[in-house]
């Protein structure tokens, strides 16, 4: 037994080099999703070095200029003072964005919390933080930004724990199915059966093999969350104009949408574009973790 | 046998029901072509059975979906002549099979849990058939041939089965129920697909009689099988495939007892049961042993001692049902003893019980003279070393995310320490147990079904325990693979003499590897004693049914010659 048979047809392929590996990964990607991943690219860096994507300094209130619809000098066209709106829409883009990623980092955190001890605390702690999910998740999440907000006031910070909060009941409940199926997984009775200890497996079996989807859940996350956030800020309970994050753009167009609808239409294609980039990635990684990738496009 | 006579009288037919030659499929899209199946010929007459035996990817279940025009989606079908009664098929398209399907050809496929639809009671499925065929009119009369069907069939209980939802049924009833809707329109063929994989022996056995029956109705037979005893039981021909070619073909008779193809010659050498005792049933070589010593174990007298050990288990319905109940034996030194029973038998649960993996309701179990069941966990877990287990799906008792290497290191790292050393000894284990280097740094799901099962075993002996635990430790494999996985077992036992508990519903596997033998009904013992008494001199009733339910392969005398390798 010490040379396999091939006859018998155990023979399995020999691993190709490591470039060969890459260059099938780079083909094997859909032709969507680096589209997607050029436009979060560039979100990013209007987000982080927002001077490289501006075309004019976007608090300039040139009231000679205002509305003036999309052109050649104005990309987007200008709002009521007259300000660029396509430098202003860069320029949101950090407070969006770090609205979305620090909301989803604080749901995760939560529900991470919450489902470790639903998932992990014997049938006790199970009942016990279940039902509190279940209180989080009667909230809606617009209720719970209004009572933060009355609190606190409206603020970028505010809005982040407004919707991080939430939104982290539905995570936590996933969390908890997570580990409630690996924690009866065959590996943690092989483990227990070698005589490792319980926290040993807790941490070298169960914690990876359960939060190992939560990677597609982030990404699916972040979308979610901006989409929160500026339809927080629209009803004027997030931040306030003159701030340039989109959801506060959006409220200040409100009044000129016949008027001049690109005031409201291009921020709204900001959003909608960066959720839509970012739910195609986190698919994608998803189909992969599964290993169910399929279409060409997307 | 059964009555052949009709099948002989029908055989002055001068022409076959089924005609095939070079039938070739491939799958995948140009030019990167797949051949599945390679120029395959048959010719098929009413009331005969033909078998088509092979193991996995030989293409015999393509082969049998191709007959009913059921290949699948990118496949490319090319045949010099397919005929069926008489007619040229070969250029049907999905629409004229339709018309067939059912109606002169019926398929049965092979898991009938997974082939009737959850959600419709079983009636319905039965008679779905005879509804699209327009074969009956009214729902009453749809319904009384529906009951008739299931009678038939020997569905006990019928009107009130037809009435229930597939998951209600038995796995035998449930593969009857699916026997009677294909054979619902009276097709002049029926084909089917592993008809008797995951059924228990004695269920086996009643639905090879149905089969045998239809067959001598008059119908023709097409069987898909791995299984060569079970084919020994009901086929007149036998179609032997490899990689998508027929290696050999003839009579049942001849192809069985004394075949000419040497990959139909290890085939039959490979299949376990009392004669292959003592005898390698592989052609691979034994392990070299190296420095690995034997486990000696300094103690006297039983290994393992269980007494008067009870287990129930509350369903969701908090009604508590015994899984095992009364259950005593012990284990020697150097001893493999094999437990054997169907499903619902409590082979299983004894196992876990004597892994300490669940703590009995009563009795004791004693591990190396010592309290095992009894102890704390805490306790318990410094002398887990002393016994191991091999599953039946080793896959899912891997951790998805680890190589080989990991997985084997982190039993070996409970007692070895240092890296080096460690990975020296995940070397040598993986050496012994026939794992190529370049397997190492593998995932299990890189790895073939044996392979997965010989890092078990590495990952098993590592912490050289003196009872090893195998729970249905081949019945997942392919017969050749099964044939060197017990190889395996067995040279590990010479060598390392350790001691096995073997549990297994396979009786020609337990009857080759065991020196004594448990047999288990309902969670209790209902026989025990030395593996030769109890298997071929049975005196409990039920080991009796058991063991006459089983099928059986004749005796080949060219094994005699090669026994005690």
């Amino acid at each position: 037994m010490s040379a396999l048979n091939p006859s018998f047809g155990e023979f399995v392929e020999e691993r190709p080099a490591l470039s060969r590996r890459a260059a099938a990964f780079a083909r094997s990607v859909p032709f969507g999703i680096w589209i997607a991943s050029l436009v979060v690219a560039l979100f990013l860096i209007a987000a982080i070095f927002p001077q490289l994507l501006e075309t004019t300094n976007p608090y300039n209130i040139n009231l000679a200029a205002r509305f003036s619809a999309p052109s050649a000098a104005h990309l987007l066209g200008t709002d009521q003072l007259g300000r660029d709106v396509f430098s202003r829409i860069v320029a949101g883009t950090g407070e969006s964005l770090s609205i979305g990623f620090g909301a989803t980092g604080i749901a995760l955190a939560l529900a991470l919390a919450l489902g470790l001890l639903a998932g992990l605390g014997g049938k006790v702690g199970d009942a016990i933080v279940s039902r509190l999910i279940d209180v989080l998740f009667a909230f809606p999440v617009l209720f719970l930004a209004l009572m933060v907000v009355t609190v606190y006031g409206a603020s970028v910070t505010t809005t982040m724990f407004a919707v991080g909060i939430g939104t982290s009941a539905g995570y936590a409940r996933m969390i908890r199915g997570q580990l409630v199926a690996v924690r009866d997984a065959g590996y943690v009775e092989a483990a227990r059966a070698i005589g490792h200890r319980k926290t040993k497996i807790v941490w070298q079996h169960i914690l990876p093999n359960a939060l190992r989807p939560l990677i597609a859940l982030f990404t699916l996350g972040v979308g979610n969350a901006v989409i929160w956030a500026s339809g927080i800020s629209f009803l004027g309970l997030g931040v306030a104009p003159p701030s340039p994050e989109w959801g506060a753009q959006l409220a200040a167009g409100r009044d000129y949408t016949t008027a001049a609808w690109w005031l409201e239409v291009m921020p709204g294609l900001a959003i909608v574009l960066l959720a839509v980039s970012v739910t195609v990635i986190g698919r994608h990684i998803q189909a992969r973790l599964e290993g169910t990738v399929r279409t060409t496009l997307l | 046998m059964h009555a052949r006579n009709f099948g002989e009288a029908v055989n002055q037919q001068q022409q076959p029901l089924l005609k095939v030659e070079s039938l070739n499929v491939a799958f995948g899209r140009d030019p990167l072509d797949h051949p599945v199946v390679r120029n395959v010929s048959l010719d098929l007459y009413a009331g005969r059975c033909l078998a088509i035996v092979g193991e996995s990817g030989s293409g015999k279940s393509v082969t049998a979906r191709t007959l009913i025009g059921l290949t699948g989606a990118n496949a490319k079908v090319a045949t010099a002549v397919f005929q069926f009664e008489g007619k040229d098929v070969a250029r049907y398209n999905d629409r004229t099979w339709q018309r067939i399907r059912g109606k002169e050809i019926g398929f049965v496929s092979q898991d009938a849990l997974v082939s009737l639809d959850q959600l419709r009671k079983v009636g319905r499925e039965v008679g779905e058939g005879l509804k699209l065929h327009r074969e009956v009119r009214g729902r009453s009369a749809l319904e009384a041939r529906v009951i008739e069907l299931l009678t038939e069939v020997d569905v006990p209980d019928p009107a009130i089965k037809a009435r229930q939802l597939p998951h209600e049924l038995s796995g035998g009833q449930r593969q009857r129920a699916l026997i009677a809707s294909a054979l619902a329109l009276d097709p002049k063929l029926l084909i089917a697909d592993e008809p008797t994989t995951a059924l228990d022996a004695t269920v086996q056995a009643q639905v090879l009689e149905l089969l045998a029956r239809t067959r001598d109705r008059g119908k023709a037979l097409i069987i898909i099988s791995h299984d060569l005893a079970v084919v020994s039981q009901i086929a007149d021909e036998v179609l032997v495939m490899r990689d998508g070619e027929v290696v050999e073909r003839g009579s049942a008779a001849d192809v069985l007892s004394n075949p000419q193809h040497e990959y139909t010659q290890r085939l039959l050498d490979a299949v376990p049961s009392g004669h292959s005792r003592g005898a390698r049933l592989s052609h691979a070589d034994a392990p070299r042993l190296g420095k690995v010593t034997p486990i000696t174990s300094r103690h006297d007298g039983p290994l393992i001692e269980v007494s008067g050990v009870a287990k129930g288990y509350r369903g969701p319905d908090r009604i508590l049902r015994t899984a095992v109940e009364d259950v005593s034996f012990s284990l020697g030194v150097g001893e493999t003893l094999g437990i054997v029973g169907e499903s619902g038998s409590g082979k299983s649960t004894t196992a876990r019980l004597v892994m300490a993996l669940e703590a009995p309701d009563a009795g004791e179990i004693r591990l190396l003279g010592k309290p095992w069941s009894t102890l704390a966990e805490r306790e318990r877990r410094d002398q887990r070393h002393r016994i191991s287990i091999i599953y039946q799906d080793p896959l899912s008792s891997f951790d998805p995310r680890w190589s080989i290497q990991r997985i084997v290191q982190d039993s070996v790292a409970t007692f070895v320490d240092g890296e080096q050393e460690q990975r020296r000894r995940v070397a040598e284990l993986l050496d012994l147990v026939g794992l190529a280097r370049a397997f190492h740094a593998r995932r299990p799901l890189e790895l073939s079904g044996g392979q997965r099962q010989r890092v078990a075993i590495a990952r098993a002996i590592a912490p050289s325990p003196s009872v090893i635990v195998c729970d249905e430790p081949v019945s997942a494999l392919d017969v050749s693979i099964q044939a060197q996985v017990l190889d395996l077992l067995a040279d590990l036992r010479d060598q390392l003499k350790v001691s096995y508990l073997f549990i297994s519903h396979d009786l020609g596997v337990v009857h080759h590897i065991s020196d004594r033998v448990l047999v288990m009904n309902q969670g209790r013992i209902v026989e025990s004693g030395d593996a030769e008494d109890v298997l071929l001199r049975p005196s409990d009733p039920y080991t009796q049914k058991l063991v006459s339910a089983v099928p059986r392969l004749q005796h080949r005398p060219a094994r005699a010659a090669r026994s005690a390798a």
